[in-house]
C-alpha cells in the first residue's frame, strides 16, 4: 500500500492530479505532511470485535476517510479525538452502516464484525443494527413515553414475548443506565420532558435494551452539563465490563477518564493509536502531542 | 478618541434610519391586513344582510272549514273521492273569511297569498285525520313567495312589485291580526330543492356534498399520503422522480374546469359511469385535491427531524418500520391540516361538477353514490341565476350554510395543528 512518497500530502496529490510536496511549517503542526494508511502505535490487538483494514469513506468524490486500518478490542472502550471535521463521526457511522442512508456516501476497504464482512451486500442492515447499537450526539428521544422509548427496540426485534418480559427488560435497561430510580414513577410520561443529561441516559437505555455487543457512541456528552457528564462517563465506566465501547469526544479530558484505548484522527487520517495513557503521556507522532497539548484543535 | 465619537454618532444616525423603516415596513405590513379583513368584512355583511331573510319563512294561518259541498267529498277514507276533491277552495273560502272585504271576483287574487302546495298538505292531513271531515281548524301554511318576500322586505317597492295593491293590503291587515307571521325557515333545512322558492331547501345539496366529499376524503387521502410516503422516503432521485415531482405541481396549478372535462371524457364517456352522480363527482375533485394533499404530506414528512429517523435506525428498526412507527406518526397532523385544507377546495369546487352534469334539478335528497345528486356550491349557482327574488335570498342563505361549512373545516384544520403538533 505504502508506495507513496513520504513528503506528499494526500491531498495535494488529488488535487492537482499527481504527487506534489507541501512544504512543511515548524508554526502550523496542522500542515504536517501525513503518510496515507500508515498509522504510528498499535493499530492492531490480538482478538479483537472490529477489524477495519484499508477503510475509505467518500461523499460525492470527497475523500473523508483516507485508507484507515485499526482493531477494536472486544469489551474495551476505544475514543476517536481529533480537530473537527477530521472524520471522527463518518467513521464511526461506518461501523454500522448508518452512512448508508447518504445517497452520495461510499464506503470502500473491509469492515468485519467478528470475522465478518459488514458490508457484503447480502448482509442485513436491520440485524447488524441490532448487534452495533448506537448513542447521537444530541439527545434523540422518540416523542413517546419513557417506558415505549425502551421497549421500542425490544418489541420490533421480538425479543419479549410477554408483558411482564418487556417490563423486566426496560426496567433492567434503565437501571443499567442509572436512570431507573428517577423514572419508575413516570414510565408513561412523555421523554422530551426530561432534562437532556436524563434524555441521554434514556437513549443510552434504549440502545442497551436491545442488548447489542458493540454500543458506538457520538460525542454523547457533548450537549451536557458537567454533572450530566459525569453520571454518562461512570455510566461508559460500567458498561465496558459487557459492552465493546467507541466514543467520539471533544474533550481530551473524558478520553482519558473513560477509554482503554484512544485513536487521534486528523484530516480524514488515523494518526496514532495506542493505550490511552500512552497517547497522553508519550505521542510518538508529533501531531498528536500538538493536539493533546493544545497547539490546534 | 474623536474618531470614535464620530463613528457613534454615525451609527445613531443610521440607527434612526432603521428604526424608520422598520416602522414603515410594520405599517405597509398593517395596511395589507387592514384591506384583506376589509374585503372579509364586506363580503360577510353583504353575504348575511342579502341572506339572513332566506333562513326566515312566512307563514298564514287560516281558520279552514272542511265542507263536503265545498269540496265536492263526502267520504274523506275513500281515495278515488280523495283524488277528484276540491282541495284549493276551503282554502280560498278561509282567507275570504279572514278578509271581509273581499268579493266573488277575488278569488284568484285570495288562492295567490297562499303557497301553491297549502292544497297538498290540506289533503295529507285529512288523510291522516278523515274525521276532521266537516269541521272548522285552524291551521297554518306556507304563504305564497311572493307574499313571504313582500313580508320580509315591507316598505321597499322593489319587493312588492309582485303583490297588487289590494294584496298587499290584505297582507298588512293580516300581519297586523298576527294571521300572517315570520318564523324561522325550517323547511329550508328539511326540503329538497322545489320549483317553488317558499318550499325549496338545501337538504338535497349538503347530502349530495357529504357523499361527494365521502368519495373524495376515501380516495385522495390514503392514495396522497402514500405516494408522498413513496416519494419522500423510498424513490431514488432521479430524473424520472424529479419529473413526477415537477408534474405533481403542475396539477395543483390546472384550472379545475380541465378535471371535469377530463371527468367526463375519461369516467362517463369511456368508462360508461351514470352522470350527475357523487361517485364521479368524488372522482374527479380527487383528482383535484390529490395535488394539495401530496405536496403538504410532503412537506409534513420533511419536517420530521432526522434525528428521530438516525434513532430508530440505531436501534434496528427497518425502513418499513422507520416511517410506520415514527414519521408517520409524526407527520400525520401536517398531512391531516392540508388535506382538511384540500377537502375544504374541494367542497367549494363548481366548475368541474357542472361539467360532469351534478347541475341537475334534484328535489329528492340522493341516498347513495350513483343517485343523482347536486352539491351546495352548483346549488347556490342554480338560485342565483334564477329570475325570482325569493330564490334569489335562499342562494345567499345557501352561501352561508356553505361558508359555515368551510370555516369549520378551516377551523379544525387549525385546531388540529395546534393540539396535535409536537415539539422536540
Amino acid at each position: 500500500m505504502n508506495t507513496m512518497n513520504p513528503s506528499i500530502s494526500a491531498e495535494a496529490a488529488e488535487a492537482t492530479g499527481q504527487k506534489a510536496a507541501i512544504p512543511v511549517t515548524e508554526d502550523r503542526p496542522e500542515d504536517t505532511v501525513i503518510e496515507e494508511g500508515k498509522t504510528v502505535g498499535k493499530p492492531f490487538i490480538d482478538d479483537p470485535k472490529f477489524k477495519l483494514r484499508n477503510v475509505d469513506v467518500s461523499y460525492a468524490g470527497d475523500r473523508a476517510i483516507k485508507n484507515i486500518s485499526l482493531d477494536i478490542g472486544k469489551n474495551q472502550v476505544i475514543s476517536f479525538i481529533g480537530p473537527s471535521g477530521c472524520g471522527k463521526t463518518t467513521f464511526l457511522r461506518c461501523l454500522n452502516r448508518m452512512n448508508d442512508s447518504i445517497d452520495i456516501c461510499r464506503v470502500t476497504g473491509q469492515i468485519m464484525l467478528d470475522d465478518e464482512d459488514i458490508y457484503t451486500s447480502k448482509r442485513d442492515v436491520v440485524e447488524l443494527r441490532a448487534r452495533v447499537g448506537m448513542v447521537f450526539q444530541k439527545p434523540n428521544p422518540f416523542p413517546k413515553s419513557i417506558y415505549d422509548n425502551v421497549a421500542y427496540g425490544p418489541k420490533i426485534h421480538g425479543l419479549a414475548n410477554r408483558k411482564s418480559e418487556l417490563d423486566e427488560i426496560v426496567e433492567n435497561s434503565l437501571r443499567k443506565a442509572g436512570l431507573w430510580e428517577e423514572a419508575k414513577d413516570r414510565l408513561d410520561s412523555v421523554a422530551t420532558g426530561m432534562s437532556g443529561g436524563q434524555q441521554q441516559r434514556l437513549c443510552i437505555a434504549r440502545a442497551i435494551a436491545v442488548s447489542p455487543e458493540v454500543i458506538l457512541m457520538d460525542e454523547p456528552c457533548s450537549a451536557l452539563d458537567p454533572i450530566a457528564t459525569a453520571r454518562v462517563e461512570e455510566l461508559i465506566a460500567e458498561m465496558s465490563e459487557s459492552y465493546t465501547i467507541v466514543i467520539v469526544t471533544h474533550s481530551m479530558q473524558q478520553a482519558a477518564r473513560v477509554s482503554h484505548r484512544t485513536a487521534y484522527f486528523h484530516l480524514g487520517h488515523l494518526v496514532e493509536v495506542n493505550e490511552t495513557n500512552k497517547v497522553f503521556t508519550s505521542p510518538e507522532h508529533e501531531l498528536t502531542e500538538s493536539y493533546i497539548t493544545g497547539r490546534f484543535g | 478618541m474623536t474618531d470614535q465619537t464620530q463613528q457613534a454618532e454615525q451609527v445613531r444616525r443610521s440607527l434612526k434610519q432603521r428604526y424608520r423603516k422598520e416602522r414603515r415596513f410594520r405599517a405597509y405590513g398593517i395596511l395589507a391586513i387592514a384591506l384583506a379583513l376589509s374585503a372579509l368584512a364586506v363580503l360577510f355583511v353583504d353575504i348575511i344582510g342579502k341572506g339572513y331573510t332566506g333562513l326566515m319563512k312566512t307563514t298564514i294561518t287560516l281558520e279552514v272549514t272542511l265542507d263536503p259541498d265545498v269540496m265536492y267529498l263526502d267520504d274523506p277514507t275513500d281515495p278515488k273521492q280523495v283524488r277528484m276533491a276540491d282541495f284549493v277552495a276551503p282554502l280560498i273560502v278561509a282567507a275570504d273569511k279572514a278578509l271581509p272585504g273581499a268579493t266573488e271576483e277575488d278569488q284568484d287574487a285570495l288562492r295567490r297569498l297562499i303557497n301553491p302546495y297549502a292544497s297538498t298538505e290540506l289533503r295529507e292531513a285529512l288523510k291522516k285525520n278523515p274525521q276532521w271531515m266537516g269541521t272548522t281548524r285552524t291551521m297554518t301554511f306556507l304563504a305564497h313567495s311572493n307574499v313571504d318576500v313582500y313580508v320580509k322586505h315591507q316598505g321597499d317597492t322593489a319587493y312588492s312589485i309582485k303583490l297588487t295593491e289590494q294584496q298587499q293590503a290584505w297582507v298588512d291587515d293580516l300581519v297586523e291580526r298576527g294571521l300572517v307571521d315570520t318564523s324561522f325557515n325550517d323547511v329550508f333545512f328539511t326540503n329538497g330543492d322545489s320549483r317553488d322558492p317558499a318550499k325549496a331547501g338545501i337538504l338535497g345539496a349538503v347530502v349530495g356534498s357529504l357523499l361527494t366529499m365521502i368519495i373524495t376524503l376515501v380516495l385522495s387521502f390514503p392514495i396522497g399520503v402514500a405516494a408522498a410516503i413513496y416519494l419522500e422516503e423510498f424513490a431514488p432521485k432521479n430524473r424520472v422522480t424529479d419529473f413526477i415531482e415537477v408534474n405533481i405541481n403542475n396539477l395543483a396549478a390546472v384550472p379545475s374546469i380541465i378535471f371535469g372535462l377530463l371527468g367526463l371524457a375519461v369516467f362517463i364517456n369511456l368508462f360508461g359511469l351514470p352522470r350527475s352522480v357523487p361517485f364521479v363527482g368524488g372522482v374527479v375533485l380527487t383528482l383535484m385535491t390529490l395535488p394539495t394533499i401530496i405536496i403538504s404530506s410532503r412537506a409534513a414528512i420533511k419536517s420530521v427531524p432526522p434525528s428521530i429517523r438516525e434513532a430508530a435506525q440505531g436501534v434496528g428498526a427497518s425502513k418499513m418500520q422507520v416511517v410506520l412507527h415514527h414519521v408517520l406518526p409524526l407527520a400525520m397532523p401536517g398531512m391531516m391540516t392540508g388535506s382538511i385544507i384540500g377537502m375544504a377546495q374541494a367542497l367549494g369546487e363548481t366548475a368541474p361538477l357542472l361539467l360532469i352534469g351534478m347541475v341537475a334539478f334534484i328535489v329528492e335528497p340522493p341516498t347513495g353514490f350513483f343517485d343523482a345528486a347536486t352539491v351546495l356550491p352548483v346549488q347556490v349557482f342554480l338560485w342565483s341565476s334564477s329570475p325570482e327574488l325569493a330564490f334569489i335570498e335562499r342562494a345567499s342563505a345557501a352561501i352561508m350554510v356553505l361558508l359555515a361549512f368551510l370555516m369549520s373545516m378551516n377551523g379544525l384544520a387549525i385546531w388540529m395543528r395546534r393540539r396535535l403538533e409536537r415539539r422536540w
